[in-house]
């Protein structure tokens, strides 16, 4: 009997391993390729503080809204900051819309989650932390079901792609991960913008400096934003 | 007499700003008898510090013997009113309030905070330092900055366009971009 089921798990454990691997290329591949036809996508757009939120606004400025909608922005439950500037660039689309056309756009959403690692926190006790914020980020992604992410540094971005990859992985969704990196960032990426380099989980990376973009090839170097 | 003096008087104001951050050495800097003297010389007849959270509170000055005025406050919601009526920007190395600075294209000074532990923040001033765009400085260093610096060798910065990056996206994801 056990015999039996070793044998059988000889088998079966290597054939998993072996799909979970093919899963993961497969989505690897996938990555970094247009596969969403559609003609509005819904945007998850990742705040962070002061200057971070400045860059991406500008960036949301100049979006097709019709393109990118429904819009979710996202921002670290101590920042109150981000999101209200976000609902007041909001809410002048609304009115620019409504004169010009008379018809109302889908209402965005402004939504908060928990940050894994606060200024001067331990490492030891954002182990914790850190685990929070990954499980509310896989909840916001089960609701936003995002098909665009645009981030650009906080460190709030990650939970949230790698559970965009998650879904992905599982075939429950799939997001195109687009990630500009600050402007403060000259000579090396942040730390988020390493990692989502490094784990090829952005479709595309912009940075804003030309010494960064020689420095990481696969980056695409857009010019200052600010 | 003193009232018509005032009304004369052409003010030359200097507008420090840490942000939201504690950054005590600038404040203590600024408020040093050093840098007050490099300030006067240089023809600035007022000071108005945003100290943030700093515990390092600066000595109020009012305007007596024709010295330079001192006032602070703590935060306030948008700093584009004192940036535009400053002549002089002394700054923390945050970007947020740089751009807002250059974007006036008002003359800047700004001051990294040592104290702090990722210290990325002072790639972006000496980077647009060595640009031309600012000046860059230390808290122990900014009496020496202010009396070397020539505003006439500073390069107007051109502001940023968000467009390129809206482009790649669009053009990624099958858009059509105009």
């Amino acid at each position: 009997m056990e015999k039996e089921s070793d044998k059988i798990s000889c088998l079966v454990l290597p054939i998993l391993v072996a799909l979970v691997v093919l899963r993961v290329l497969y989505v690897l591949y996938w990555t970094g390729k247009p596969i969403q036809e559609s003609h509005s996508l819904r945007t998850l757009i990742v705040l962070g503080s002061g200057g971070h939120t400045a860059e991406m606004l500008s960036i949301v400025n100049v979006l097709q809204k019709d393109r990118f909608a429904p819009r979710f922005y996202v921002a670290a439950a101590t920042d109150n900051m981000s999101l209200q500037k976000a609902r007041v660039l909001e809410e002048s689309l609304i009115d620019q819309e409504e004169n010009s056309r008379g018809n109302k756009i889908v209402a965005s959403q402004f939504m908060q989650i928990y940050r894994s690692r606060e200024v001067g926190q331990s490492y030891i006790t954002s182990v914790g932390t850190t685990l929070i914020a990954m499980a509310h980020a896989l909840w916001l992604t089960l609701t936003i079901r995002p098909q665009v992410i645009i981030c650009n540094g906080p460190g709030t971005c990650v939970p949230l792609c790698v559970s965009a990859f998650i879904f992905k992985l599982l075939g429950l969704g799939w997001s195109h991960i687009f990630y500009v990196e600050s402007i403060a960032r000259v000579r090396r990426l942040s730390l988020s913008g390493l990692l989502l380099y490094k784990l090829l989980l952005a479709d595309q990376l912009y940075v804003q400096w030309p010494q960064l973009q020689r420095k990481y090839p696969r980056a695409h170097h857009v010019g200052s934003l600010m | 007499m003193d009232e018509a003096a005032n009304e004369n008087y052409s003010s030359k104001m200097v507008f420090v700003t840490v942000g939201t951050t504690c950054f005590d050495a600038l404040v203590k800097a600024v408020d040093s008898q050093q840098v007050k003297e490099e300030l006067t010389n240089k023809g600035y007849t007022d000071i108005l510090i945003q100290m943030g959270r700093g515990s390092y509170v600066p000595s109020k000055v009012t305007r007596e013997d024709g010295s330079l005025t001192v006032d602070y406050f703590t935060f306030s919601p948008s700093i584009a009113d004192y940036l535009k009526s400053a002549s002089l920007i002394i700054s923390h190395a945050g970007s947020g309030s740089i751009f807002e600075t250059l974007r006036l294209g008002k003359p800047l000074i700004v001051v990294v905070n040592e104290d702090l532990m990722d210290n990325h923040q002072s790639e972006l001033a000496e980077e647009l330092a060595e640009r031309k765009h600012l000046f860059y400085a230390r808290p122990q260093t900014l009496h020496h900055t202010i009396q070397a610096m020539d505003l006439e060798s500073l390069v107007p910065y051109t502001p940023g366009n968000p467009m390129p990056v809206v482009t790649l996206m669009n053009r990624f994801l099958g858009f059509p971009t105009e």
